[in-house]
């Protein structure tokens, strides 16, 4: 085979996925955008909102909570040992809780709500495609992504801001749990070291980023239920790239929005 | 397609002149391959009932979905209620959506709403009060003889029951055009038969003009040789030699349409692969 040839073979394959990596994102960019204004033009499904509130929001109360405690616990742990080779285990209720604030209450219940539902939200969806009642929602004269996403997407935002919230407190109770019951250290210094360690801008930090991970959870769930094609193996597919692309652009958006924000605040 | 000059002239065509509730002229459509339909033209008149006949795969739910608007064309025009949809927005599509009424060919009905609220999908959108949608649901399942099912899930029915609600929802709405993807695909013969009872209910108590998409010959005899005695409550056939003169026939061959035109003509035809399909 001639040389010129086998290189444009092997190009070939790179530019078709590189060519779907652009239209993917600019279908994505179009789709959630519309998604998110059309809270903004009547009709607002706001029935269909409050139900994606309980499904998303109260349903993953129970996952948020145990992951929180659980990751204040291991926190708590560590930190300690580090900390007592410098003598400072006093500040270990500083550590845990402007760690769990900060950063881990938004990323790990990010993570685990995406996990719980962008999953949930790309099979359902997906389901629909292929049994075809998006077609039939549409033929109905209803628009799927006003009727089925946008609610999705604004319970998503509004719930995981709560479930932070949530998450943190019980990071620090668990942060605690560990520091009154393993490592016998004073309850009430651990508890003075969070309340003086904490600071406005660290709230702010930490709410801020659970708005962008509920959108992205939701709209990439959403997105990927709405473009399923392939009957059941297909919503198989839909659900893997939703929890994993949700997954990865949760700890990539993470990374920018601290940038950004530690930047405003510094 | 079908020479009309080959062919005996039909008993009684729907009015030439009135102007058609769907109009196809030279569509084509293809998904990442070769064209799912080529250079498809037909028109569908105000009271007439189009059968569209061809075995599986050769694009006859995709050309339902073209009159909808839920597929837009490569190339051709597509009017539906007089205005051109083929290129229309989506936003724009829905009011017109919601002057037809469609049924899947698996029913898609949605899971997770009773039968009650899937019958009255569009009616709860508009906000209609809940004593008139109650009362519209039951007239309409009342209509396809499932009265008792107002308050089951889909899951709870069986394949014809679904069928038979799919129906219901896209009646309730008073369609001013019916589309009918493969209703009686898969269903046993009886469950089949009271399916296209319906179909003609619909037909001759109403006068909705409909196209119905099917592989079964069966169906579309019957659609054609009988009609419904609204006194007798059920279909009844039409006298010997006697056809409805409302109800014609297209045929698909690998997305081309290769006949159009009435029952006689069908039966006369020339075409091989459509005697092959009588056959």
């Amino acid at each position: 085979m001639p040389r010129s040839l086998a290189d444009a073979m092997a190009i070939i394959p790179i530019e078709r996925t590189a060519k779907q990596l652009v239209l993917t994102t600019q279908d994505y960019a179009v789709f959630s955008w519309s998604a998110l204004m059309n809270l903004f033009r009547p009709p607002v499904y706001w029935p269909e909102f409050l139900v994606q509130c309980d499904v998303i929001g109260v349903g993953s109360v129970s996952i948020v909570l145990l992951t929180g405690f659980f990751t204040g616990c291991v926190l708590s742990l560590q930190s300690a040992t580090t900390l007592a080779a410098f003598g400072a285990t006093s500040i270990t209720g500083r550590f845990v809780s402007l760690t769990m604030i900060r950063e881990l209450g938004a990323v790990l219940t990010g993570v685990m709500v995406s996990g719980r539902n962008a999953s949930s939200i790309a099979s359902e969806l997906g389901s629909m495609v292929v049994t075809e009642q998006i077609d039939a929602m549409r033929a109905l004269g209803v628009d799927p992504v006003r009727k089925l996403a946008t609610p999705r997407i604004y319970a998503c935002i509004s719930m995981l801001f709560f479930l932070t919230i949530v998450a943190d407190a019980f990071g620090i109770l668990g942060g605690a749990f560990v520091t009154v019951f393993l490592n016998h250290q004073n309850g009430t210094q651990y508890f003075s070291m969070v309340w003086e360690g904490l600071h406005y801008p660290d709230i702010i930090q930490g709410l801020v980023k659970p708005l962008f991970f509920g959108y992205i959870i939701a709209s990439i769930g959403c997105f990927y239920g709405l473009r399923t094609t392939g009957g059941t193996e297909g919503v198989g597919r839909s659900t893997i790239k939703a929890v994993v692309t949700s997954s990865v652009l949760i700890i990539a958006a993470d990374f920018m929005l601290s940038q950004l924000l530690l930047f405003l605040f510094r | 397609m079908n020479e009309p000059s080959n062919f005996a002239p039909q008993e009684s065509a729907p009015t030439p002149d009135a102007s058609p509730v769907v109009a196809m002229r030279d569509v084509w459509i293809g998904f990442d391959g070769p064209n799912v339909l080529e250079k498809v033209s037909f028109s569908v008149a105000p009271t007439e009932t189009r059968v569209l006949l061809g075995p599986t795969g050769v694009g006859k739910s995709v050309l339902l979905k073209l009159v909808n608007g839920l597929l837009h064309p490569d190339r051709g025009s597509i009017e539906l209620f007089g205005e051109e949809i083929a290129h229309m927005p989506e936003e724009e599509l829905f009011p017109l959506r919601a002057r037809t009424g469609m049924v899947f060919q698996e029913s898609a009905l949605f899971d997770s709403l009773t039968v009650r609220d899937n019958v009255a999908f569009q009616l709860i959108q508009e906000r209609v009060p809940d004593e008139e949608i109650d009362r519209r649901v039951r007239e309409a399942l009342r209509f396809v003889g499932l009265e008792e099912t107002f308050a089951f899930y889909p899951a709870s029915l069986s394949g014809g029951m679904k069928r038979r609600v799919a129906i219901a929802r896209a009646l309730i709405h008073k369609p001013e055009l019916l589309l009918y993807d493969s209703p009686t695909g898969g269903l046993d013969p009886v469950t089949s038969t009271n399916i296209i009872e319906l179909i003609l209910k619909e037909r001759d108590v109403h006068g909705t003009p409909s196209l119905l998409v099917t592989h079964r010959l069966q169906d579309a005899f019957t659609m054609c040789t009988h009609h419904f005695d609204a006194e007798q409550g059920r279909m009844v056939p039409l006298p010997k030699g006697h056809t409805d003169p409302n109800t014609t026939f297209l045929m698909l061959e690998d997305g081309n349409l290769i006949f159009d035109g009435s029952l006689h003509d069908l039966l006369h035809t020339k075409n091989e692969y459509v005697r092959e399909f009588l056959e």
